[in-house]
């Protein structure tokens, strides 16, 4: 294997299998000898049929799950514990409902110690930068869909992380705001080129923003079948590359690759019911 | 015009008030000996001497205030409910929160707790009288085992359903383990602990009033219980209803707390989304 020391996070031959509650025989493996290596600055995208595991590998790249085995490296250093230098966005609502959404995005900033008056003014900084300039007295619950997905991303991004982990973040969106937030992302990322591992099943979305996408195989036993380097031209606007001859191109290779696997996924889903 | 003045938003506190007047009128037209001829004693006193009459009540209440005799025995009362309530809350927060965030801690004390509670435990007051004397720490304790238990089911229910997206959230963002607690575990348990607040008001001034009932020689409980010895229905009945005004003061006071503490919670009908 490569010597993992140049990658910003690699996941070096990782399997997870678990147990269930209430049966120990019961097992389920759901993600099964998969290496993932994500170079500084790069940003890869993971697609794969709905309950394939992706979620579960991104949670091992955090470190808020333990691998049953595998090895996690972060920048050279074996992870050990929760990854100090990545920042998740997640999924589902993540935002802190008791804290106003200035309060959220400055949350990192004072678990971390830093001065309140500091922080205010970062997390003020980074409310406009995600176009929220004087929502930040605003509760979660007053705040619509897309402005707490932006709450939560200026939440992430204020720390800073060298690496950006994100879990479908813009699933639950509408097309319109999601192309918006794409091209928002893209834009920030740009500027500080950080490495990001973007879990999606939106194809489309996965080939506008990425350098490479690689494709997991359907659950249980998830493991990538194939990897796609994305050579289309940057700076992109996620909307406009959607007709750009080589992204027909692209999308066609890696939806061949894909298709099986999510008639053989959503085979799975039809039995199990 | 009727629909003008009929129920609504505005006139509410307005119709509140009419209830209650309304509720002594037709207590004072029941029960008084000269207003009605008897249709169910035999003696139309008798109503008054079983249920009380509400002027003469009121008149009681009256004379307490004014002569300034209540303000002993009402004190003695609100410090014990105080006291129990305070108690019992912060130590049904903390145990809460231990035992939610120690699995095995939880799974070993789990019956006793259970035990604990379906306990009778007013059972415990001539016990607790015997060990803390006749004084206000006697009701205090017993105060404290009423609200301590349904605190703390609460706590530690509220703390086991802690959203785990919000958890993983904080732990990413560099929370440790006493900042969880902090902002995350105690945050989102605090809506479970005000909704036990207000039955543990109530429940405050149960212990304090069955301890004073049971032994004691001050308190609201104390002067009920020696107008019952005389047969003073309009003194038991005017106990019961400054304990009972007192009660919704304390619990009006935890509703403003409330409101204050959890700003954060959408309400129902607030449709302010932007």
């Amino acid at each position: 294997m490569q010597a993992s020391s140049h990658y910003a996070l690699a996941l070096d031959n990782i399997t997870c299998t678990f147990a269930s509650r209430d049966n120990r025989n019961a097992r389920y493996t759901a993600v099964k000898e998969t290496s993932l290596f994500i170079a500084p600055g790069e940003f890869v995208s993971v697609v794969g049929p709905t309950g394939c595991g992706k979620s579960t590998l991104l949670n091992v790249g955090a470190g808020l799950l333990q691998p049953s085995s595998g090895a996690v490296t972060v920048f050279g250093e074996k992870l050990a514990g929760i990854n100090r230098r990545a920042g998740y966005m997640f999924q589902s609502e993540a935002l802190m409902p008791w804290r106003s959404a200035l309060d959220n995005v400055t949350a990192g900033l004072a678990f971390r110690g830093v001065p309140k008056g500091e922080a205010r003014e970062r997390g003020e900084e980074w409310l406009k930068r995600v176009g929220l300039g004087g929502f930040g007295d605003r509760y979660p619950h007053q705040l619509s869909g897309g402005m707490r997905k932006r709450v939560g991303m200026a939440q992430t991004l204020i720390l800073d992380p060298d690496i950006i982990l994100m879990d479908e973040p813009f699933s639950a969106l509408d097309i319109q705001t999601r192309q918006l937030m794409e091209n928002e992302l893209l834009e920030l990322w740009a500027a500080k080129r950080k490495a990001v591992l973007f879990i999606t099943h939106d194809l489309d979305e996965a080939i506008s923003m990425s350098d490479r996408v690689v494709v997991l195989s359907a659950g249980p036993g998830t493991h990538p079948i194939g990897e796609f380097t994305i050579d289309l031209p940057r700076p992109r606007d996620v909307a406009e590359i959607r007709s750009h001859p080589r992204f027909v191109e692209l999308h066609a290779q890696i939806w061949g690759v894909l298709r099986e696997e999510v008639l053989k996924g959503y085979q799975q889903q039809l039995t199990a019911v | 015009m009727w629909n003008k003045l009929r129920p609504n938003r505005a006139n509410l506190v307005l119709w509140q008030w009419l209830l209650l007047v309304a509720c002594f009128l037709l207590w004072y037209v029941l029960t008084s000996p000269t207003l009605l001829p008897a249709f169910y004693f035999d003696d139309s006193s008798k109503a008054a001497f079983f249920f009380g009459e509400p002027q003469k009540v009121l008149l009681r209440i009256w004379e307490w205030f004014t002569t300034g005799e209540i303000y002993v025995h009402l004190w003695v009362t609100l410090i014990e409910t105080v006291l129990a309530f305070a108690i019992g809350t912060v130590s049904g927060l903390g145990v809460g929160l231990w035992l939610a965030l120690a699995p095995t801690m939880s799974a070993l004390l789990d019956p006793y707790i259970k035990a604990a509670n379906s306990m009778p435990r007013v059972i415990l007051a001539p016990i607790f009288a015997v060990w803390f004397g006749l004084g206000i720490w006697s009701k205090v304790a017993l105060g404290v085992t009423l609200v301590f238990f349904i605190v703390f089911f609460n706590v530690y229910q509220g703390v086991k359903e802690v959203s785990p997206v919000v958890l993983a959230n904080a732990r990413m963002l560099g929370a440790n383990r006493k900042q969880l607690l902090r902002h995350v575990y105690l945050p989102s348990a605090t809506s479970w602990v005000f909704s036990s607040l207000h039955t543990s008001v109530g429940l405050a001034f149960v212990g304090s009033v069955v301890g004073e009932y049971l032994g004691s020689a001050r308190g609201v409980g104390y002067l009920i219980l020696q107008a019952e010895g005389t047969f003073d229905i309009n003194t038991v009945f005017a106990g019961i209803l400054v304990l009972t005004a007192f009660a919704l003061v304390l619990d009006g006071i935890v509703a403003l707390a409330e409101r204050r503490l959890m700003k954060w919670q959408p309400k129902t009908g607030e449709t302010e989304k932007l």
